[in-house]
């Protein structure tokens, strides 16, 4: 009877182990939101929590977290962009164009505890969520503002501001709209950095843009750095600026982040090795302007 | 030119135009974003200022074919329409900026820079529609199948307008290129018109008012 009752116990364990690992490696959306832009919500994968948006049936990974550890690095894009720092090493006014789960932000904050940044948003679903669901903090000097990339850049522009470190990772739910790809874009972006400043652009290695972007960005900005795992897949990040540091001086910068950055689960000596010069190069690519964008049809 | 043939000249035109309203619409889009973003605010604006002006213009369009209705005058329209699009293509600049610099709230800059760009041409292209039938109408039993082949060539040509527009001249050329096209295309049709008018009036040998 004890013997019985002992095996029925374990057996319960054991379906019960078997339900729950089930249920568990099921993601599991915890949060859904149709705002004017897109379907925002929230998935929750075991320790992973990822802010996803779906547009036409197609879901992409916007920001990722861990919720055990809200500062580690997820996806290597957010590495590599803050391994950008090593050609800006203290950044003091940035803009963050794209919010997603705010990790950029936070994680600059966390560094950087005097920092000032600008985020700028067009979607309120998206800030609601960062904040609820991503821990994305906002104090007097780091703020959101509610707007289209293109249009807070045009204003700040008139309004003579200047940063030092303008990142660009506005995505909608198929890839970067279409009027923050045009050369006109990029030079209103050039007009807000300062003379050292550095502008970090996250885009698509796969992107069938890819190269009419390296071709605007080359027109805008001369040389640039670019930093990717590999050529045909996953992101490229691109740095760019008035005028870059050499190579010397961003080995040095590196060895100085190597500490900070590890705090953040970003190996520097591994992303520093995906740190490309980019001459610029003539190229048959049609730059991409105000007056040409057929972004999404190339 | 006969009968049948002045008739499907007058469709071709109204087909054309048509075609251009939407091309020219659907640019619209592009002009604007980077002053307004491409949020549905800014597509509201558009399509609010060209049905408003459409409105108008089939009004004004109905009241201009009630006064000597000819193919001269008709051409005239076609003319007037393809100039009142140049400002797209070599000021739209400055009223865009014009706009940014005044009206913080995007919804009503993108309200307001549609207004100054595109409510003149439209209205003057939505003249065409009305004065098409009145042209084409001989009498009161066929004005209704008249009317309705018509609405189907000019709304047919606004579809493929709307289509070739978006799916393949964006793909091949700039926006000033694509709208200078129009121009040419709608001052060259009303040439025509005016050009066929004469001849019609010579062929008949009665000089017409």
């Amino acid at each position: 009877m004890l013997l019985n009752h002992k095996l029925s116990v374990v057996l319960l364990a054991f379906t019960a182990t078997i339900f729950s690992q089930a249920v568990s490696a099921k993601p599991k959306v915890i949060k859904e939101e149709r705002s004017l832009y897109q379907n925002v919500f929230v998935e929750d994968d075991g320790d992973k929590r990822c802010l996803k948006f779906s547009v036409k049936r197609r879901t992409s990974s916007q920001s990722c977290m861990y919720k055990s550890q809200p500062k580690k690095v997820v996806f290597n894009y957010t590495k590599f962009a803050m391994s950008a720092l090593v050609f800006k090493t203290k950044p003091e006014r940035v803009l963050i164009i794209g919010l997603g789960g705010g990790t950029l932000s936070n994680n600059l904050l966390d560094l950087y505890p005097e920092i000032e940044i600008d985020n700028v948003e067009i979607d309120p679903a998206v800030v609601s969520v960062a904040v609820e669901y991503f821990g994305f903090k906002q104090t007097a000097k780091v703020k959101t503002h509610i707007q289209d990339g293109r249009i807070f850049i045009k204003r700040a522009q008139r309004k003579k501001l200047q940063y030092d470190l303008i990142i660009l990772d506005a995505f909608n739910g198929e890839y970067i709209p279409e009027h923050l790809l045009t050369k006109e874009f990029l030079q209103e972006s050039k007009s807000l950095l300062a003379d050292d400043g550095v502008l970090v652009a996250n885009t698509f290695s796969s992107s069938k843009l890819y190269h009419h972007e390296s071709a605007t960005y080359h027109d805008v900005f001369g040389d640039y750095y670019s930093i990717k795992k590999s050529t045909n897949t996953g992101n490229r990040v691109l740095v760019v600026g008035k005028s870059l540091l050499n190579q010397e001086e961003i080995t040095s910068n590196a060895e100085l982040l190597k500490q900070p950055l590890a705090t953040f689960g970003v190996d520097i000596e591994e992303t520093f090795g995906y740190i490309t010069f980019e001459p610029k190069v003539v190229t048959e690519y049609r730059i991409l302007t105000d007056q040409y964008s057929p972004a999404n049809l190339l | 030119m006969n009968k049948q043939w002045h008739n499907y000249f007058i469709y071709l035109l109204a087909f054309t135009s048509g075609f251009s309203i939407m091309g020219i619409e659907l640019l619209g889009g592009r002009i604007l974003a980077p002053y307004f973003g491409s949020s549905v605010h800014v597509w509201g604006s558009i399509i609010t200022v060209f049905m408003l002006a459409l409105s108008l213009g089939y009004l004004f369009g109905g009241r201009l074919s009630f006064h000597k209705p000819s193919l001269k005058r008709y051409g005239t329209i076609f003319m007037f329409a393809g100039l009142c699009l140049l400002p797209l293509a070599y000021f739209s600049t400055p009223i865009l900026e014009l706009v940014f610099d005044n009206v913080e709230d995007s919804r009503y800059g993108s309200l307001l820079a549609s207004m100054g760009l595109f409510f003149v041409p439209s209205i003057i292209l939505g003249m065409i529609s009305p004065y098409s039938v009145r042209l084409l109408v001989t009498n009161e039993a066929e004005s209704g199948k008249v009317a309705g082949a018509l609405y189907f060539i000019s709304t047919l040509g606004s579809a493929l307008g709307t289509l070739a527009t978006s799916f393949y001249f964006v793909l091949w050329f700039n926006v000033d290129t694509i709208i200078l096209s129009y121009c040419f295309v709608l001052v060259l049709l009303g040439v025509c018109a005016v050009f066929v008018n004469k001849m019609e009036a010579g062929y008949v040998a009665q000089p017409q008012a």
